[in-house]
């Protein structure tokens, strides 16, 4: 039996009848777990094939891909290749693999190879022998095309990639045939989710590199157990017993598939008394949880998908979508999203986006500004910690971890990579 | 002397405009930490003050139509957001235990 710890929740966040939230999910258990799976470079190698070349990534949103001829260029380390996105001149937007069909050289790039970028055109032309595609992938023009040996253009398109659309999110499969549409892949509880991700488009992007492995550093990202103590000097909020009880036990879990979702009762912004903020959020009104006030957005009802649990204290659901992509959704109306993109077993890159509703006046920007300055304080404090963690995994001191009812999500993680590494090892075998 | 950077009714702070009216998060963030805690406090305590003022000063203007004194005067805010946790919080310009670790703000809205 899961043996129950002597600090409850408070009340009005009830457990499964099960009596903890792990065990209204029995496949997960309750065992200690091994993280072999983070410090592993052999194991690296697996999750590439049987994670990141299988499952749907998302890469963008639309909004940055606004008008024909517009695309963007995507390094994948994990898959060790380079993607286009691009919406073609019939709107269409579409992914390719950015390697010319000629000679192999990355098609789209500007002044550094190793620098992802973007802009607009009307055809993608390689700089090494000016070979042409139009924005469909097809091969428009080979220079001195009849010194080349019974040559089609037709058969020299560029190399495709499956690309499906969601609420505005650019996804892609690197799979040859994907085993499930983008919906099948995101499930009910995902696409559940209705909210006008349109109307925001104030955008903010953060990118990290951190030595550490990708859900090492994720799984920081999938509990709050640790905010009162990590960062609990930075906030008197957060080193408030008051609030520790009220804010830091997660309301509601929810698995679906591979993906899973935690809710919490948010930042209770702007609620607390004047002393349990720090000055300057008192002159701007913001903070951690964002803009005190709310945005347009959430005056009136709340967007389908949300507050899965129809909690009553409800303040912000943390959407984790398989494998490696977050969306945060407060309750003051703007939204997080995070990406977590292995380089290799212990190393990342981490990139966080704050989408906001475009501010009507000063007052709402600098809201917006001192949020997004937040998370940047918060945010280099896990990274500096996760750094910590992967060195003391690596000694292989310490080879089980116990887990506890709020990091069900950790749990969840790390046993969907287990499970479709295994799957990925089996068919292997079968073929 | 000369040309003053900020609107007249803000001349007090004209001794700090010329270093802190940065363009972008990465000029402030980087001045923060190359600057010392004294010079850090001085800051602080001479924009703190006048920091509900100043927005309700630039309020009435357009956010995207701003004169240009008033764009410095919005830049100077944005460097007391970010030198507000040094001053408030960690008492240093650095975020403890960060390492090496990176964090970049690559993309924000202008101004």
């Amino acid at each position: 039996m899961f043996k129950q710890s002597p600090t409850r929740p408070p009340k009005q966040y009830p457990k499964p009848p099960e009596g903890t939230w792990t065990e209204h999910y029995p496949e997960l258990g309750t065992a200690p777990v091994s993280y072999e799976s983070s410090i592993s470079p052999e194991f690296f190698e697996l999750e590439r094939k049987a994670i990141f070349e299988r499952a749907w990534l998302n890469v963008g949103r639309v909004e940055q891909l606004r008008r024909n001829g517009s695309y963007f260029t995507r390094d994948l380390a994990v898959a060790k290749t380079s993607l286009i996105v691009v919406r073609g001149m019939d709107g269409v937007i579409r992914a390719f693999h950015n390697v010319c069909r000629h000679r192999g050289n990355k098609l789209v790039w500007t002044d550094d190879p190793r620098v992802e970028t973007k802009g607009n055109c009307r055809q993608f032309a390689c700089k090494y022998h000016g070979w042409r595609y139009d924005l469909d992938g097809t091969c428009s023009s080979i220079l001195q095309e009849g010194e080349f040996f019974g040559i089609d253009k037709a058969d020299y398109g560029l190399v495709s990639v499956h690309c499906e659309v969601w609420q505005g999110f650019i996804f892609v499969n690197l799979a040859k045939e994907p085993s499930q549409s983008l919906p099948d892949f995101l499930g009910p509880m995902i696409t559940a989710i209705d909210y006008p991700f349109d109307k925001l488009t104030e955008r903010y992007y953060y990118r990290g590199d951190i030595r550490s492995n990708w859900k090492v550093f994720l799984d920081a990202f999938q509990e709050f157990y640790h905010p009162p103590i990590l960062h609990g000097r930075q906030n008197p909020v957060m080193s408030n017993p008051e609030y520790q009880q009220q804010g830091f036990y997660t309301m509601h879990f929810q698995i679906d598939g591979p993906h899973r979702v935690g809710s919490t009762s948010g930042g209770a912004g702007g609620l607390l008394r004047p002393e349990m903020y720090n000055p300057i959020e008192r002159v701007f009104r913001s903070g951690l949880f964002g803009p005190w006030d709310p945005s347009e957005i959430v005056r009136g009802e709340l967007p389908p998908g949300l507050n899965p649990g129809n909690k009553k204290h409800w303040g912000l659901d943390s959407f984790q979508i398989f494998p490696n992509f977050a969306i945060v959704f407060w309750e003051t109306g703007w939204y997080l999203t995070y990406h977590y993109w292995p380089v290799a077993h212990d190393r990342l890159i981490f990139e966080a986006n704050a989408y906001f509703v475009p501010p009507r006046n000063v007052r709402e920007r600098l809201a917006q500004q001192l949020g997004i300055a937040t998370i940047k304080e918060y945010a280099l404090q896990d990274c500096g910690t996760l750094e910590a963690t992967q060195m003391g995994l690596e000694s292989r001191a310490v080879t089980s971890f116990p887990l506890g009812d709020q990091e069900l999500m950790c749990r969840h993680l790390n046993k969907v990579v287990n499970d479709w590494v295994a799957d990925y090892q089996r068919k292997c075998a079968e073929a | 002397m000369a040309e003053p950077l900020l609107p007249p009714e803000f001349a007090d702070l004209e001794p700090f405009a010329a270093e802190w009216c940065l363009a972008s998060e990465p000029e402030r963030y980087a001045k923060r930490l190359a600057s010392r805690m004294d010079e850090l406090q001085a800051f602080y305590d001479a924009v703190f003050p006048r920091a509900e003022e100043a927005i309700a000063y630039l309020d009435r203007l357009p956010l995207h139509d701003l004169p240009d004194d008033a764009q410095r005067l919005l830049q100077l805010l944005y460097s007391l957001i970010l030198v507000s946790f040094a001053v408030e919080i960690w008492r240093q310009p650095y975020i403890p235990d960060t390492g090496t670790a990176s964090f970049e703000l690559k993309l924000e809205p202008v101004p």
